[in-house]
């Protein structure tokens, strides 16, 4: 952790933008910051076009305020809504070719893995459910079935926002959209559960309406990911503009989802879940207090 | 270490290796960081000698990644990382993966990588043609095309030299014709065993290294534009003119460490084959025939398709009736690139073309040129001073 890559030459210390001069006194950049601390430091992540109400944005704030090195971390992405904030990031992303994100980043972190023995370079890819279970399935599989070292998030708003809300891999059963006129005719790609049986080390299921969980599982696999192998989380980010619904009900849907088809699931190998006990009783580890009740 | 002296003056053992194993030969002097494979023919053997390469300690990491895609997408993943990287394919695999070469020259990424070139249509054919290179022509590489196992080996560890000045920086396609490079022995030249490339120093790079070590910090290094306004489409077009200017300032160095973007052979002759790959073997020894029938006939042997020999060609056919263009692949995309070169291109006389893994005997060569000579109004060139 440092930081040194943001750190300006005195000569242009006063002329940066307040929102870079805030980044470099505030930022998370030089210690510990995680969901629990937004409000009270500057984030990586700054003024973004997303729709109002995008659930995406929010998954995507909400994973840049938990990962435990963001002075280390790289993300790639792929095309797609979660571009719009991704880009808007302090840090390091790479978003080319529709799909092959996970393939990226492993040809990334193993570079990186000669260059800096010494250091976590955390690479984590950050892409839709259309990137990721699609375009870009062999790449994602493969990329556990190697085990690499990196983590894959996938922003599931379970349709092809970017382009106009079209029929993803990862849409509900049944639901029409375009490109199935009909409504769907098969039910969501079960990534989650490929995810188990493909190498990953430690994967999690949650939705961006609990967002203690999700920046404690963004954590965990990023953590992991460097010790043990690949990790994976699916994030439910609900997309008002597609499914139509009013922007200021993205937290309802996500909510009601978690009751229904999106609940909370986690899985980890045993080295994972004996990393992550010692982890919690390392000294420099805060205990993190439960999610507050829900109303 | 300096290039030129691995290049040209340190001395060389002469051995009898396939293309493939020149290949090998190259990159264990190139000082790679990562390779990384995936299985086609007639690609698949030197990929295999380079993984021996990574066993025995010459490259620090290498694997066989799952389709082509994949692994062009892997090897810019690993450029990015501020590394050095090779690769290899061919025919279809070259297609399979044609979406990230656009990606490694507008990312500005010096990947180095081998095509052994194959036939890509149906009826199935694994055999030897280079109609690939027809489609890889703006996609911003730039691209050599050996003649043989000697060049290929030259100019894959030349590629690197070429492609990270950092006035330059970008893919280098480094292009033989398959089996007939690859699997064949001949006679090469090697460097000494333990000489080899300085290792990529990613500071002289043109663009911040994707580290998070190298500044800006907000950087997205491969700036998707996908704004709507003016703004963005001017920072597009600004960076494709960008990345064609970085190829025209490759010449200097393509003929400092290559001697040149083509090679003449009788340059007073008034005509000439132009070709490039093994077209040239072929050429060579059509020549030797025509030469004992009386007809005196040069050779342009164009080495850099991308960036391509425009002036160079144009000064040695200034005064050429007739310059006729054999090729492997119906396409026929070099003599398009000839006639789009030069004045009068009614003297470009495009063929003869095989390809599906046709050869190209001498007298195919031989016939086209008396057939051409044969045309109202051509001048015919005899045997002039100086044979």
């Amino acid at each position: 952790m440092s930081t040194k890559i943001i750190t300006p030459v005195a000569e242009f210390a006063e002329l940066l933008p307040q929102e870079y001069k805030d980044l470099v006194a505030r930022g998370p950049h030089g210690g510990r910051r995680s969901v629990r601390d937004l409000g009270t430091f500057k984030e990586i992540v700054d003024e973004h076009p997303h729709c109002a109400g995008c659930g995406v944005a929010l998954a995507v704030r909400l994973l840049a305020a938990a990962l435990p090195s963001p002075a280390d971390t790289l993300i790639v992405g792929t095309p797609g809504c979660s571009f719009f904030s991704l880009v808007q990031t302090a840090l390091n992303y790479s978003n080319t070719a529709f799909g092959n994100q996970n393939a990226v980043a492993a040809g990334l972190k193993r570079m990186l893995a000669i260059r800096f023995p010494q250091v976590h370079k955390d690479v984590v890819v950050v892409a839709g459910d259309g990137g990721i279970a699609d375009i870009g399935l062999d790449m994602t599989l493969h990329s556990w079935f190697r085990r690499e070292k990196i983590t894959t998030v996938m922003l599931d708003n379970e349709v092809y926002a970017n382009t106009g809300g079209q029929e993803s891999g990862m849409s509900r059963l049944g639901r029409v959209l375009n490109m199935a006129p009909r409504g769907k005719l098969f039910p969501k790609i079960p990534v989650f559960e490929l995810a188990k049986v493909s190498g990953c080390v430690y994967g999690a299921r949650v939705t961006v309406a609990g967002p203690y969980r999700l920046g404690r599982v963004v954590r965990n696999a990023v953590l992991l990911a460097r010790e043990l192998g690949p990790t994976y989380v699916q994030v439910y980010a609900p997309c008002p503009t597609n499914m139509k619904f009013p922007p200021d009900q993205t937290l309802k849907a996500a909510k009601e989802a978690e009751k229904d088809h999106y609940s909370f699931e986690e899985f980890m190998s045993t080295e994972a879940a004996e990393y992550l006990a010692r982890l919690k009783t390392a000294p420099e580890e805060r205990e993190e207090a439960p999610e507050p009740a829900k109303p | 270490m300096d290039p030129e002296y691995l290049f040209s003056e340190a001395p060389r053992r002469q051995v009898f290796i396939t293309g493939s194993e020149a290949v090998a030969e190259a990159v264990k002097r190139a000082n790679v960081d990562i390779a990384i494979a995936y299985p086609i023919t007639p690609q698949s053997e030197s990929m295999h000698l380079v993984g021996d390469l990574y066993d025995q300690g010459y490259l620090k990491d290498y694997y066989r990644g799952e389709n082509e895609f994949a692994v062009m997408a892997a090897v810019h993943g690993a450029s990015l990382g501020g590394g050095r990287v090779f690769t290899a394919t061919s025919g279809p695999g070259t297609l399979r993966a044609m979406e990230m070469f656009p990606v490694w020259a507008g990312s500005r990424q010096p990947v180095v990588c081998a095509f052994m070139c194959r036939g890509v249509s149906l009826p199935p054919s694994i055999q030897p043609e280079n109609i690939e290179m027809a489609m890889l022509l703006d996609v911003g590489m730039l691209m050599f095309h050996a003649e043989d196992a000697q060049d290929f080996l030259d100019m894959i560890l030349k590629a690197y030299a070429v492609a990270e000045q950092p006035d330059v920086h970008l893919p280098v396609g480094v292009f033989a014709d398959g089996f007939f490079v690859t699997h064949t022995r001949s006679a090469v030249l090697l460097p000494p065993d333990d000489l080899k490339l300085a290792a990529y120093d990613p500071r002289r790079a043109p663009v911040p290294t994707f580290d998070m070590e190298t500044p800006p910090i907000r950087l997205v290094r491969d700036p998707l534009l996908n704004k709507s306004n003016f703004i963005s489409y001017a920072a597009n077009a600004s960076w494709h003119q960008e990345i064609a200017a970085a190829a025209e300032r490759a010449r200097k160095h393509i003929r400092r460490y290559m001697g040149g973007l083509l090679e003449v052979e009788d340059p007073a002759a008034v005509v000439f084959l132009a070709a490039s790959g093994t077209a040239v073997s072929q050429s060579r020894e059509a020549i030797k025939v025509l030469r004992a029938e009386g007809i005196r006939v040069g050779l342009i042997k164009i080495m850099s398709i991308r960036p391509f020999p425009v002036r160079e060609i144009e000064a040695v056919t200034a005064h050429a009736d007739l310059i006729v263009v054999p090729e492997f692949n119906i396409g026929g995309w070099l003599a398009r690139e000839i006639k789009a070169a030069i004045d009068n291109n009614r003297r470009v006389v495009g063929g003869p073309r095989v390809f599906g893994g046709m050869t190209m005997p001498t007298e195919l060569i031989v016939n086209e040129v008396r057939n051409a000579l044969s045309r109202p109004g051509t001048r015919q060139p005899g045997m002039r001073a100086g044979i």
